[in-house]
């Protein structure tokens, strides 16, 4: 049986004067999901998530925490924890006062909140500067603070604003690793927005897909990277050959000499490289196929010393990919891309 | 450079032509001539003695410290009220009230204690010390006022969402987070506020009725050309009761702005 509903949106609509932020949202995240809001900025993904803490109010519908509708409930009283984009530390206080404000504000006894507020900081290995204020600290040790200042307070849910944003590359594959730890342990729901695909395959158990104020599509990582639903989605997922309503996803396909033999089951096609990209890992080809369509093809550099491209523009080849991995997208709307 | 240094001339110039007479009045204070003349007769600390014995200084000094201080603190109330006010509404609204509120400094003294002499004559109220503290908290008020806004303007709003966050109500988030934010600002509009109030002259001439601050007093005593000596004392005291609250003021703000980075 599925986790019982913890958060759900129903039919809910939001706009600031005659922007619609939000177009009849229909959502529903379950107990100890990591769930993910993913989609471009503007997209409404950030606006669902302050209707969640109640920093907005929608203008029809219903908000459900806990199967209770909390749509006029003010943010200290939902039991929901954010942690900002921009950390929202408080300047003037010191880690362990900002870390303790929660339980302090719900009325805990000083010595017993500062404790409390001690281990979360030890948590996230910051418990040696406890006494120190956010302006000293790195924006990677700002971001495990804001982290801790919220899970002190165990929240129903943990709402993530682009937690990551500001890291560099590195930091952030760290704290993705952290972050999906923690909440494994914990199995506190997270709702977790970003507008970075990686991120999102790589940490949610379901992701919604946003577009212009509406869900193009949730599902898991393997459902909207395999078989998304609509052209925006296989977009945004990923890279994408798409051919009218059908996709190939680049790494599917291998490039082999033009007169290389075609196993059953592949489907193949005559083509010139246009273009050829060294990215380490992989090398992203240009493919100009004899019917005229381009396609993009990404391939491994699996060989144990390379010197060189593999291809060059100009080299004649044969793309094969198995029948299989030429997908129809379901509902096609092109129009939106 | 020669451009360069005609610069610092005409600098230099101006600079003296502002403080050299305020030099002048305060070396008169140390003069051992009744009169006011140049070059200065010999040396004498007496006026401060004797301008500290007189009674009607002695009582203008206390009114203007007792309106300045009164002055001061509603203007740290009112004007923090409304800066925060200012600071949630919506664009349209808020350029409107914002220019209400600012108009009292805008507009010329003299308006506004016409005004409120006009004012307190139709409502039969007494020209008293509240009056002149009425007087003066109009222009106080901007003053905290314009401090405070500027600093929360800087401020970001997700400070004011994460302690609602955190289950804070909206009196713990403006005692916790909103007022330690704004404290320095407060300070800093409060004491150029105070230096404000303890040098006016104009509105309280008309609010004033029979009694004299120091200003009024200085004024009077030029007027009617007597106790020359005292008023060079007094001019001395005022500047160094309006100087120092400002120079405290930009400490302030400068202290609060390196803590901000």
């Amino acid at each position: 049986m599925a986790p019982a509903p913890i958060v759900e949106l129903q039919g809910v609509v939001k706009s600031y004067g005659a922007a619609v932020a939000l177009k009849r949202l229909d959502l529903l995240v379950r107990a100890g999901e990591f769930f993910t809001l993913l989609g471009p900025s503007g997209s409404g993904k950030t606006t669902t998530l302050r209707l969640i803490a109640g920093f907005e109010r929608p203008d029809t519908g219903r908000i459900l925490l806990d199967g209770a509708d909390v749509a006029d409930l003010a943010p200290h009283l939902r039991h929901v924890n954010t942690v900002f984009q921009d950390y929202a530390l408080f300047p003037h206080l010191t880690l362990v006062e900002n870390v303790a404000y929660g339980l302090r504000a719900r009325k805990m006894p000083k010595a017993q909140a500062h404790d409390e507020a001690e281990k979360a900081l030890a948590a996230v290995k910051l418990d040696a500067f406890a006494g120190r204020k956010p302006a000293q600290l790195s924006g990677g040790q700002r971001q495990r603070v804001a982290l801790a200042r919220a899970m002190v307070n165990k929240p129903r849910v943990l709402l993530l604003d682009e937690p990551l944003g500001a890291l560099d590359l590195k930091l952030r594959h760290q704290m993705q690793a952290e972050l999906k730890k923690l909440q494994h342990d914990t199995g506190i729901t997270f709702i977790y927005v970003t507008h970075d695909q990686d991120e999102a395959l790589s940490m949610s158990d379901r992701i919604a897909v946003f577009s212009h104020g509406e869900i193009e599509q949730v599902g898991t990582p393997f459902e909207l990277y395999e078989r998304p639903a609509s052209a925006f989605v296989a977009d945004f997922v990923g890279s994408s050959n798409l051919w009218d309503s059908m996709l190939l996803r680049p790494e599917k396909v291998r490039l082999l000499a033009p007169a290389a033999p075609v196993p059953a089951g592949f489907e193949a096609r005559p083509g010139v490289v246009r273009e050829a990209v060294y990215l380490g890992a992989v090398t992203r080809f240009g493919v100009m196929l004899a019917d005229g369509r381009a396609l993009s093809v990404m391939e491994a550099n699996t060989a144990p010393r390379a010197e060189r491209l593999r291809l060059v523009p100009g080299d004649e080849v044969l793309a094969l990919w198995p029948v299989e991995a030429c997908v129809r997208i379901s509902n096609n709307n092109e129009g939106e891309v | 450079m020669r451009s360069e240094s005609l610069i610092w001339l005409a600098v230099g110039a101006v600079l003296v032509f502002l403080f050299a007479p305020v030099v002048i009045v305060i070396l008169y204070a140390f003069s051992a001539a009744p009169i006011p003349a140049w070059p200065i007769a010999g040396f004498a600390l007496h006026w401060f003695r004797d301008t500290w014995n007189d009674d009607q200084v002695r009582a203008a000094l206390l009114l203007s410290l007792e309106v300045a201080v009164m002055a001061t603190a509603m203007a740290m109330v009112l004007g923090t009220l409304a800066a925060m006010a200012v600071a949630r509404m919506q664009s349209a609204t808020k350029e409107v009230v914002s220019f209400v509120v600012l108009l009292p400094i805008a507009l010329p003294g003299i308006l506004t204690g016409m005004a409120l002499a006009a004012y307190f004559a139709y409502l039969n109220v007494n020209l008293s010390y509240w009056t002149i503290v009425a007087g003066h908290a109009t222009f106080c008020v901007v003053i905290v006022y314009n401090n405070v806004i500027a600093r929360l303007r800087r401020l970001p709003r997700s400070l004011v969402e994460a302690s609602a966050d955190l289950g804070a109500d909206a009196f713990h988030t403006f005692r916790r987070v909103q007022l330690p934010m704004m404290a320095s600002s407060i300070g800093a509009g409060a004491l150029l506020a105070f230096a404000l109030s303890f040098d006016e002259v104009i509105v309280t001439t008309f609010t004033a009725g029979a009694q004299n601050t120091l200003p009024l007093w200085i004024f009077g005593a030029i007027r009617l050309g007597q106790q020359l000596p005292e008023v060079n004392v007094v001019v001395f005291a005022v500047i160094l009761f309006t100087v120092v609250p400002v120079m405290l003021s930009q400490k302030l703000i400068g202290d609060a702005g390196r803590a901000a980075r």
